[in-house]
C-alpha cells in the first residue's frame, strides 16, 4: 500500500512530493473546509433545513488529495459522497447545498467546470466516464478523467463493462475507488472475494494501485501519476484508496445496527486531517494562529455559501418543464398551463 | 396484529418462510440491516443467512440469481432497494423472468417476487421517487401488484409468493408507516387480479392504486359537500387488470377518472381508459379524465408538489368530469 505519511504523521522522505509550502497549506485548508462544510450540512439536516445526504467524514484526504492533482482541462466524474472534491475544485458550494436541500437550482454546473453531475445509481457513471475518455482520444485532447466511486460500485456490471472498455481502448481514465469498507450495511469482505480491489485492474489489463486513503500526500501522488500516465497515452489506472466511512451511510441510516463502535473509534485515530497537521507542524508550517485562520476562513466561506443557498428560491414552474426536451412539446405546455391554472385556483 | 404496512409485510414474509422452506429472501441490506425500510427486520436472525441473503450491490445479479433459484425449485423473494434501481436488473426481468415459461414450453417457471418500494411524496433524492409500473405492465408474463393498506399488503404478498408467476410487488413507500390497521395474524390471501371498491358511490368512478388511494379518498370527502359521492376502486393488481370490477362500476356511475402518480403519457391510465372505451363507451356521460404525474422527471423535494397529484388536483378533475 502506498503510504507517505503514516498514522503518526511521520513522512517517508524518498516518496515525499515536491509541493510548495503554499500547496501544502492549501491541501490542509481544503480538508478543513470539507470537514466544516460536512459538519454544517449535518446540522442543517438535523434542523430540517436540508434533506438526506451522504457525509464525507473521514474521506477528506482521498477526495482532496486526488482532486488537487487535476488540471483545468481534466474532467471529474464524481459520485454522491464527494464533498472534498467540490471544495478542491473551487466549485461554488452553494450549489452543493442547494442540491441536497432538494432545490433544483442546485443542479447547475457552471461552464468553467469540467465536472459531471452527481450519479445516484451506483456504478452507472463509469461507462460514461470511459465515453469521455474515448471522445478525448478521438479529438486528440491531452486530458485525464478522474471518476470516483466506492467499494460497492465494483460489484456492478457497469464497473466491469467500463473497466473492460477502458482496457481495450486504452482510454485516459483514472478510476478512483474510495474503499471505505462499507456499502450501507455490507462490509467490504462480503462484497468481493478479491483480496484487494486494486487487483481487479490486472484482469482488465492495466495497473491497479492500493493507496492509503487517509494520507493526502499519497493520494495526491498516486492520482497525479495516474493522470500523467493517462495523458501520455499509457492507458487507464485503477486506484484503491483504503479508507473508512466514519459516518452513517446517509443521515437516514443507523450504522450502529451493523458495526461495532470500537471499529469506528479505531479509524478516528487514523484521521486524515490530524495526520497532515502533524506533518505541517514538523515542517514548521503550522501553528495555533494558522489553525485559527484556516478554521475561521472555512467557517466564513461555508456560512456564506449556506446563506446564499437558503436565499435561493426554488425554480419557477417553467423551469421544471423546460429541461425535459430540447423544446417544450405541446403536451408539456398543456400540463404546465393546467398546473398553473390549478394553483391559481387553489390560491383564491 | 395492529400494525403499519411495514409490519404487515414483515409478518407475511416471516409466516411464509415458516410455512414453506423453499421461500428465501435476497437483496441489498436485507439481512443484518433488516432492509433500509426494515421490511425484512429480524428474518436473518430467525432463518439464517442461507435463507436471508445479503447480496452485493448488483440488481442484475440479484434478479438473475433469483430466477436460477426458482428454476431449481425455490421461491425467491428479491428486494430491490428502490424502484429507481431496478434497471440494471431489467434485462433479467424482461428477457428471462417473464419468458422462461414460454421459452421452455412450461418446463421452467419463475415463481419469484420482486419487491420494491416505489413512488414520490417522501422528499427523496433523485431516482428514489419513481413509479414506472407501466413498464412492467407492458411485459407479457409479469404480474404487477400494488397494495394500499397494511391488510392488503399482507394478503397480496402472501398470494404473490404462492403465485406460479414472476410478480413485481410494488410497495408505496409513502404509505409504509402512514397508518395502522388490524391485520389478522392468520394466514390469508387476497387473490391476484382482484380490484376492490374501497368507497361506494354514484355518478363517478375514481380508479387508482397504491399511494393515490388515500389521495383520492381525501378528494372524494372534499366534494361531498357539493353533493358528489364518487366511487373509488383500488386496483391492487395492475397486471392482469380486473376489468370486471372496473367496467361494472363505470356502467353503474357513467363517469371515470383515473388517478396515477406516474407520468401521463403511456401510463396505465391510458390502458384503463381504452378498456372502458371498448367495453362501456355507451355508458359514459363524460370523457374519461386522467389526473397524473407530469411528463417530467420527478423534481427534487422542494418542487415535488408540482409533480405529485394532490387531492386539490383530483378535486378539480372530479369537478371537470361532473360538469362536462
Ligand atoms: C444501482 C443502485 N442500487 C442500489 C442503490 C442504493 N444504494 C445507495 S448507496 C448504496 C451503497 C453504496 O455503497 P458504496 O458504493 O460502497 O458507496 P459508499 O456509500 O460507501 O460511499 C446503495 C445500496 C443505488 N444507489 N444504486
Ligand atoms: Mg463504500
Amino acid at each position: 500500500m502506498l503510504q507517505i505519511l503514516n498514522e503518526k504523521g511521520d513522512v517517508k522522505k524518498d516518496l515525499e512530493p515536491k509541493l510548495s509550502k503554499g500547496d501544502l497549506k492549501k491541501l490542509y485548508s481544503f480538508m478543513v473546509t470539507t470537514r466544516v462544510a460536512d459538519t454544517k450540512a449535518l446540522k442543517l439536516q438535523r434542523q430540517g433545513r436540508m434533506g438526506t445526504f451522504a457525509q464525507s467524514l473521514g474521506h477528506e484526504a482521498c477526495q482532496v488529495g486526488s482532486a488537487y492533482a487535476l488540471e483545468t482541462n481534466d474532467w471529474t466524474v464524481p459520485y454522491f459522497r464527494d464533498l472534498g472534491t467540490y471544495v478542491t475544485l473551487g466549485f461554488p458550494l452553494k450549489y452543493w447545498y442547494l442540491y441536497w436541500m432538494g432545490n433544483e437550482e442546485g443542479m447547475h454546473i457552471p461552464k468553467e467546470f469540467n465536472l459531471f453531475t452527481i450519479t445516484v445509481p451506483v456504478g452507472s457513471q463509469l461507462p460514461q466516464a470511459v465515453g469521455l475518455g474515448l471522445a478525448a482520444n478521438l479529438k486528440k485532447d491531452r486530458i485525464g478523467i478522474l471518476s470516483t466511486f466506492s467499494d460497492e460500485a465494483t460489484s456492478t456490471g457497469d464497473f466491469h463493462e467500463a473497466l473492460n472498455f477502458a482496457g481495450v481502448y486504452r482510454t485516459p481514465n483514472v478510476f478512483l475507488c474510495y474503499n471505505n469498507q462499507y456499502a450501507i450495511s455490507m462490509p467490504r469482505s462480503k462484497q468481493t472475494a478479491s483480496k484487494t480491489i486494486a487487483q481487479k485492474a490486472t484482469a482488465y489489463g492495466f495497473d491497479g494501485v492500493l493507496v492509503d486513503g487517509n494520507d493526502v500526500l499519497a493520494m495526491y501522488v498516486a492520482t497525479q501519476e495516474a493522470l500523467n500516465k493517462a495523458k501520455n497515452g499509457d492507458g487507464p489506472t485503477l486506484i484503491e484508496a483504503y479508507t473508512y466511512r466514519r459516518a452513517n451511510h446517509t443521515t437516514s441510516d443507523d450504522a450502529s445496527k451493523y458495526r461495532p463502535a470500537e471499529e469506528v473509534e479505531a479509524w478516528e485515530k487514523k484521521d486524515p486531517i490530524d495526520r497532515f497537521r502533524i506533518y505541517l507542524k514538523t515542517k514548521g508550517l503550522w501553528n495555533e494562529s494558522f489553525e485559527k485562520q484556516v478554521q475561521k476562513d472555512a467557517e466564513e466561506q461555508v456560512e456564506k455559501e449556506v446563506r446564499d443557498a437558503e436565499a435561493t428560491p426554488s425554480p419557477p414552474i417553467e423551469d421544471l418543464f423546460s429541461h425535459t426536451y430540447s423544446d417544450i412539446p405541446q403536451k408539456l405546455k398543456e400540463q404546465m398551463d393546467e398546473l398553473k391554472a390549478g394553483l391559481n385556483e387553489d390560491d383564491q | 396484529m395492529n400494525g403499519n404496512m411495514v409490519q404487515a409485510l414483515n409478518q407475511a414474509l416471516e409466516q411464509e418462510m415458516l410455512r414453506d422452506d423453499r421461500v428465501v429472501i435476497l437483496g441489498e441490506d436485507v439481512g443484518v440491516d433488516g432492509g433500509v425500510f426494515r421490511v425484512t427486520e429480524g428474518l436473518l436472525q430467525t432463518f439464517g443467512d442461507e435463507r436471508v441473503i445479503d447480496t452485493p450491490l448488483a440488481e442484475s445479479g440479484i434478479i438473475g440469481a433469483a430466477i436460477g433459484m426458482a428454476v431449481y425449485g425455490l421461491r425467491p423473494i428479491a428486494e430491490i432497494q428502490f424502484m429507481g434501481f431496478v434497471f440494471p436488473g431489467f434485462n433479467q426481468i424482461v428477457s428471462h423472468a417473464a419468458r422462461l415459461r414460454n421459452r421452455s414450453r412450461g418446463r421452467f417457471t419463475v415463481p419469484i417476487v420482486i419487491r420494491m418500494p416505489y413512488g414520490a411524496g417522501v422528499k427523496a433524492l433523485e431516482l428514489h421517487s419513481e413509479s414506472t409500473e407501466a413498464l412492467f405492465c407492458h411485459i407479457p408474463g409479469l404480474k404487477v401488484v400494488v397494495p394500499s393498506s397494511p391488510f392488503d399488503a399482507k394478503g397480496l404478498l402472501v398470494a404473490s409468493i404462492r403465485s406460479g408467476d414472476p410478480v413485481i410487488f410494488l410497495e408505496p413507500k409513502k404509505l409504509y408507516r402512514a397508518g395502522r390497521q388490524d391485520v389478522p395474524d392468520d394466514d390469508y390471501e387476497i387473490p391476484l387480479g382482484t380490484a376492490k371498491v374501497v368507497r361506494e358511490g354514484e355518478g363517478l368512478t375514481i380508479i387508482c392504486w397504491g399511494a393515490m388511494v388515500p389521495q383520492a379518498q381525501e378528494a372524494a370527502e372534499a366534494v361531498e359537500e357539493k353533493g358528489i359521492f364518487p366511487e373509488i376502486i383500488d386496483l391492487r393488481t395492475l397486471s392482469p387488470l380486473d376489468h370486471e370490477t372496473i367496467i361494472q362500476s363505470v356502467q353503474h356511475t357513467g363517469r371515470a377518472l383515473i388517478v396515477h402518480e406516474a407520468p401521463k403519457t403511456c401510463g396505465l391510465g391510458a390502458e384503463i381508459a381504452a378498456q372502458i372505451n371498448e367495453k362501456a363507451l355507451l355508458n359514459l356521460e363524460a370523457p374519461i379524465l386522467r389526473i397524473t404525474g407530469q411528463d417530467i422527471v420527478v423534481p427534487l423535494p422542494k418542487s415535488e408538489n408540482y409533480y405529485y397529484p394532490s387531492p386539490a388536483r383530483i378535486v378539480r378533475g372530479i369537478k371537470k368530469t361532473m360538469e362536462f
